[in-house]
């Protein structure tokens, strides 16, 4: 089981808990604001981008290659950036804070 | 086979060049056919503007049949933005499990209707009636209105006899002024209603405005959806395994959509014009010319996707650019999947095979490039599963 805390572009904190798919599939479940996952996770659409606390980078690791490319893209992206759809659930990721892009 | 087949005509040209050549109307277009270059150039809107002569970033280009700017489409950033943000809620109803149910309930209706019919011709009693039909949830007006569209034929704008025909756009184009009169006679909770009584920059949208989003509306989400349709449908004729599969792995019907949209790229092409002297893979690009992003070769390119030519109905990394890329991507798309979706399970659900009569293919002619995109026509029977 992971616990993750979002924190929308309002502002607003929201702390959910997974124990499988994504961090993607997550937040849509639990309605969280700013993460549509329209593509459904296969790393097209780019509306499930996550700002990883600097603190919690060694828990999710680094971009892909092809996420890198997708995210050179994205005006609000930094070094920090993620694509949910990309960060599979695990206990690694308990305790984490991702900001929403959007 | 080899009948639901697309080819990758961009391939030669994409590996040797990066780019091809297109004369269209003495206005002559350079395609970009590289996933990075189309990507990158869909996001700098500075020096690929949509915002140009409206009908102009089309190709075929169709500033002879039209002056209305289509919105948000023709507008660039921030100008896009705000239109944008305006109308973007609306277009993802289609998340809604009341939209769905109504959704499933159409496409259920016209699979069992196939199914007791002998041979059906796919094009005009099948994908044209279900985009027709779905259109009205979009617009959230009443399901008799399909009738009119369904009449009009599979093209708006192209007719068999030349690619584009005025008359065709005519006949839409009267249609919306008079549907926009009627809200404002009679508001009500369709899309031109709440259109009408929006607002950007403090002021209420402009009947061109409302004109500009609805004929968008209407000719952006016609032939796109009707070849995702067909394209399926001629797909799985010749592939009962993967219906099967999809019959015992429903999960991976949201990758089978992204997959075949990939494949079937319904819409090849997008321009942009070109706002300074530039350069694309090497090649000099002048002010005030045109570019497109094709989206069809992206779609194949081998340095981003494995096997790019087939089919892999579970694939996972899928960064494909069916839908757009950046700024203008497709605002139908979420309409789209859920036909999508909803047509996969129906079809997994209640079809057993689907045999192909005869067909003719609907080939695009971009001069350097013959594309096909889909069927002119394709009569196939349907065979039930639960006899
Ligand atoms: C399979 C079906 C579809 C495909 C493949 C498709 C493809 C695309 C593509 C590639 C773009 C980007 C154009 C550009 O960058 O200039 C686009 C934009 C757009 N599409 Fe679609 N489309 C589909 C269905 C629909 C539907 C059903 C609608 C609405 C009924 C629609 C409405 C729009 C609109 C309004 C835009 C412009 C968005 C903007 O400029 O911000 N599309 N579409
Ligand atoms: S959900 Fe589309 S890229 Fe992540």
């Amino acid at each position: 089981m992971a616990k993750i805390t979002f924190i929308t572009s309002d502002n607003e904190t929201h702390i959910v808990e997974g124990d499988s798919g994504s961090v993607m599939e997550l937040a849509v479940n639990n309605g969280i604001q700013g993460i549509d996952g329209d593509c459904g996770g296969v790393c097209s659409c780019a509306t499930c981008h996550v700002h990883v606390s600097p603190e919690d980078i060694s828990k999710t690791g680094e971009a892909s290659e092809i996420e890198k490319d997708m995210l050179e893209l994205d005006d609000n992206a930094d070094a920090y950036s993620r694509l949910g759809c990309q960060l599979a659930i695990s206990d690694a990721l308990d305790g984490i804070v991702l900001r929403v892009a959007k | 086979m080899k009948k639901s087949k697309l080819q990758d005509p961009f391939e030669q040209a994409r590996i040797n060049k990066g780019y091809g050549e297109m004369n269209d109307q003495d206005d002559p277009v350079v395609m970009l056919l590289c996933h990075k270059d189309v990507r990158k150039s869909a996001h700098n809107y500075k020096t690929f503007i949509s915002g140009a002569t409206p009908g102009r970033i089309v190709v075929p280009s169709e500033v002879n049949i039209r002056d209305t700017r289509q919105v948000p489409f023709e507008l660039d950033p921030p100008e896009h933005g705000k239109f944008r943000a305006l109308v973007e809620p609306w277009f993802k109803r289609p998340l809604q499990s009341e939209y769905q149910e109504q959704l499933k309930e159409q496409i259920y209706t016209a699979i069992n209707t196939v199914l007791s019919t002998g041979t059906v011709e796919v094009v005009n009693e099948f994908s044209l009636p279900i985009q027709s039909h779905a259109l009205t949830l979009l617009l959230n007006i009443p399901f008799s209105e399909a009738e009119t569209w369904i009449s009009w034929g599979t093209h708006v704008f192209r007719s068999e006899e030349t690619a584009l025909d005025g008359d065709k756009a005519a006949i839409l184009y009267d249609y919306i002024d008079e549907q926009i009169e009627h809200a404002i006679q009679h508001p009500g909770e369709d899309l031109y209603s709440v259109l009408l009584a929006s607002e950007v920059d403090g002021r209420k949208l402009t009947k061109e405005e409302v004109k500009g989003v609805m004929v968008l509306t209407f000719a952006g989400g016609r032939d796109t959806v009707i070849n995702a349709v067909t394209n399926s449908i001629a797909y799985f004729a010749e592939h009962p395994e993967s219906l099967e599969r999809l019959r015992n792995e429903p999960e991976i019907i949201g990758n089978a959509v992204e997959e075949l949209m990939r494949y079937f790229s319904p819409l090849t092409q997008m321009g942009r014009v070109v706002t300074e002297d530039t350069q694309v893979c090497e090649h000099a690009i002048k002010a005030d010319s045109r570019i497109s992003l094709c989206w069809a070769s992206a779609n194949r390119d081998a340095s981003v996707f494995e096997r790019p030519n087939e089919i892999v109905l579970d694939r996972k990394i899928n960064p494909h650019v069916s839908f757009g890329f950046s700024h203008h991507n497709c605002l139908g798309a979420t309409h789209a999947r859920q036909i999508m979706k909803t047509l996969i399970a129906a079809l997994a659900e209640k079809v057993d095979s689907i045999e192909i009569v005869d067909y003719k293919e609907n080939v695009e002619d971009l001069d350097e490039f013959q594309r096909k995109v889909g069927y002119e026509k394709i009569h196939v029977k349907f065979n039930s599963l639960t006899k």
